[in-house]
């Protein structure tokens, strides 16, 4: 009953979601768009070679007829478009180009956006929660931030002039598991995690899973408007290093051409000012919405996505979970206290104090 | 199995377990915190630890009225602000843990220069602080805390030792509005002693300036003395919680009507002024 166009499938959350929602019994037709082809197998879903960028995708969508669009082509990261000026160049005239198609189209009934918290920015003057309609200062942004600011204006835009689409865009924070690449992920496996000294910034994350299952949701059942997507609860920064049993390297800043430098000598994406806004101030974001309009629930929480990805990409580090407890079974037996009697864990908490 | 903790008793093998146990789950990050950054354990076991000395020994904080901090219920404590480094919100922080019965933690609210510091920034948010805006507040009232706001702000630390226990303008009475949205009673708090701790004689604006601070203190110790002419005047200090004002009496909408805020920011103004007056002629030599 309906046809789903995923934009963006040769990266490794829309090729996932292509495949998902082409084996949901809701959907008839799962139609992938992409400028290249996909490295992974997309099994029954069709694959549209379209530049986003260009008028390309207006041909595509007049072709496949597809009743919900899905777009998951805004990049969060500058290396992966190739650098600053294309990120750019896809983000915001491939929105725009991708949105004018939408308009001029008679099927499509149904828009979802990737969208993400960085419009909301970071900064030591934001609240520590920030909802939906607290987006503000949008001046101040640059770089990603304010790419994605802008397709969110465009899309905002789209909904008035055509008011018979739904229009749904999820925020979400940042994506973490198992599989996926991110600036996070490889920043996480570091042998020497380089932060700012004095700021320890507070973030939430989302599962991989947790993220297509939102999307899912998004694209299969009608829930208009705009969400932030988290999983429950808070890390911050010092404490998902000592989960992760990375080293911290404390430096003055992270926005120094010698220590960007440096992290892109060890293979990190390059650090653009954004990330090194959010490593700095961090970013809290509400969620009421979601669970009570959007109707999500996220599987994981935040430490469990981070326990996840540290399961499967982050073991052996130098304070490795196992090193710190085998340390700690040998100052115990040095120190004797093997003997004593087990207390209940209730009474640990401040027992240091008093 | 026989221990060097034999000879000290048990008392000592246990304690040396917990803090064993507290450094094992802060080197594998089994501990949380809160949607502010609260992080309920380290402010236990070490924030608070690390103030006490200066509270019980070196201002001998005699607190009063404490039965008027709820026990459970969210509230907001309002109180002056004084002493050129705002030593007088941690010390506030410590006399509403250390003794309310329910050993509450007052998360504070703190001006947008806190948390652009490297390390107070960190402080700040770990002990439960947050940022001073309606967002925050309310966020923080609707879930029961009980929070404390200093709303003479920068004004209020920095002023000169001459106009010292004299209140500044109560802020734009945004405190009183977060108040009255989520019905919240407001405690009036009153500290003396917080004045003397570093008396403020001039201020070097143009370094100020310079360094984008809102005042640089010059004292008769600092910055003669170096880092020595950082140590507070051991001053005597009282902290004083007046009876609660309730805010669930008026009308919906009275957080929009600007002149309930005007009156209710005065009243409680007035307040703390008053208590202020009372305590200061009851007192003798600021230092004993």
């Amino acid at each position: 009953m309906s046809r789903v166009m995923v934009v963006g499938v040769a990266r490794y959350l829309g090729a996932r979601l292509a495949r998902l929602l082409a084996e949901d019994p809701k959907v008839d037709h799962v139609i992938g768009v992409d400028v290249v082809p996909p490295s992974a197998d997309l099994g029954p879903v069709d694959f549209v070679e379209a530049d986003i960028t260009t008028s390309a995708i207006n041909s595509a969508i007049a072709r496949s007829r597809p009743d919900v669009v899905v777009h998951m082509n805004i990049l969060a990261t500058r290396a992966d478009a190739g650098g600053r000026v294309p990120q750019k160049e896809i983000n915001v005239i491939g929105t725009m180009q991708l949105l004018a198609a939408c308009q001029r189209s008679e099927t499509v009934r149904k828009l979802v956006v990737k969208s993400s918290t960085a419009v909301y920015g970071a900064s030591p003057s934001a609240p520590a929660l920030a909802a939906e309609d607290m987006v503000q200062n949008a001046a101040v942004r640059r770089g990603y931030e304010k790419d994605a600011s802008e397709v969110e204006a465009y899309v905002r835009g789209f909904t008035r002039r055509r008011p018979d689409v739904d229009v749904t865009i999820l925020r979400f924070v940042n994506v973490l598991g198992p599989a996926i690449r991110t600036v996070l992920s490889e920043y996480f496996v570091l042998p020497v995690v380089p932060v700012v000294f004095g700021h320890d910034p507070r973030f939430q994350l989302i599962h991989e899973e947790d993220c297509l299952d939102s999307l899912r949701l998004a694209t299969i059942e009608s829930r208009p408007g705009i969400f932030n997507v988290a999983g429950d609860g808070f890390l911050v920064l010092s404490q998902a290093l000592a989960r992760a049993g990375r080293v911290p390297l404390p430096l003055p800043t992270l926005g120094s051409p010698v220590v960007r430098g440096m992290l892109r000598q060890a293979g990190i994406a390059d650090m653009d000012s954004v990330q090194t806004r959010f490593l700095t101030y961090g970013r809290g974001v509400d969620t009421t919405r979601m669970r009570e309009h959007l109707g999500f629930v996220p599987r994981f929480s935040t430490v469990d996505a981070f326990d996840a990805f540290v399961e499967a990409r982050a073991r052996g580090g130098f304070l490795d979970r196992e090193r710190v407890a085998a340390a700690d079974q040998l100052l115990r037996s040095v120190l004797g206290l093997n003997g004593l009697p087990d207390r209940a864990s209730g009474d640990e908490r401040g027992g240091v104090t008093r | 199995m026989t221990s060097m903790f034999d000879f000290f008793g048990g008392d000592m093998a246990r304690r040396a377990e917990s803090v064993l146990d507290f450094a094992r789950r802060r080197l594998t990050g089994e501990f949380t915190v809160d949607p502010f950054g609260f992080d309920e354990e380290l402010t236990e076991n070490v924030l608070l630890p690390a103030l006490r000395p200066l509270y019980r020994n070196w201002f001998r904080v005699d607190v009063r009225g404490i039965e008027n901090v709820p026990a459970d219920d969210a509230a907001l404590v309002v109180a002056n602000h004084s002493g050129t480094v705002p030593v007088d919100s941690l010390m506030t922080q410590l006399a509403v843990h250390d003794e309310h019965p329910a050993h509450r933690h007052l998360r504070a609210l703190g001006a947008t220069l806190v948390f652009q510091l490297p390390v107070i920034s960190d402080l700040a948010r770990k002990s439960g602080s947050t940022l001073a805006c309606n967002e925050d507040v309310e966020k923080l009232l609707s879930s029961g805390e009980l929070v404390g706001v200093w709303p003479e702000g920068f004004k209020g630390v920095g002023k000169p030792y001459s106009e010292r226990y004299r209140l500044q303008r109560f802020g734009r009475g945004g405190f009183v509005a977060a108040a009255l949205r989520s019905r919240a009673p407001i405690v009036p708090c009153s500290i003396v002693g917080a004045e003397e701790i570093y008396p403020m004689i001039a201020s070097a604006d143009f370094l100020a300036r310079l360094l984008r601070l809102p005042y640089l203190p010059i004292t008769p110790t600092f910055p003669w003395l170096g880092p020595l002419g950082l140590v507070p005047l051991p001053s005597k200090w009282t902290i004083e919680f007046g009876e609660p004002i309730p805010t669930d009496e008026y009308p919906d909408g009275a957080a929009d009507d600007p002149m309930v805020i005007f009156e209710l920011t005065d009243q409680v103004r007035d307040t703390i002024q008053q208590t202020l007056n009372r305590l200061l002629d009851g007192r003798g030599n600021p230092f004993f």
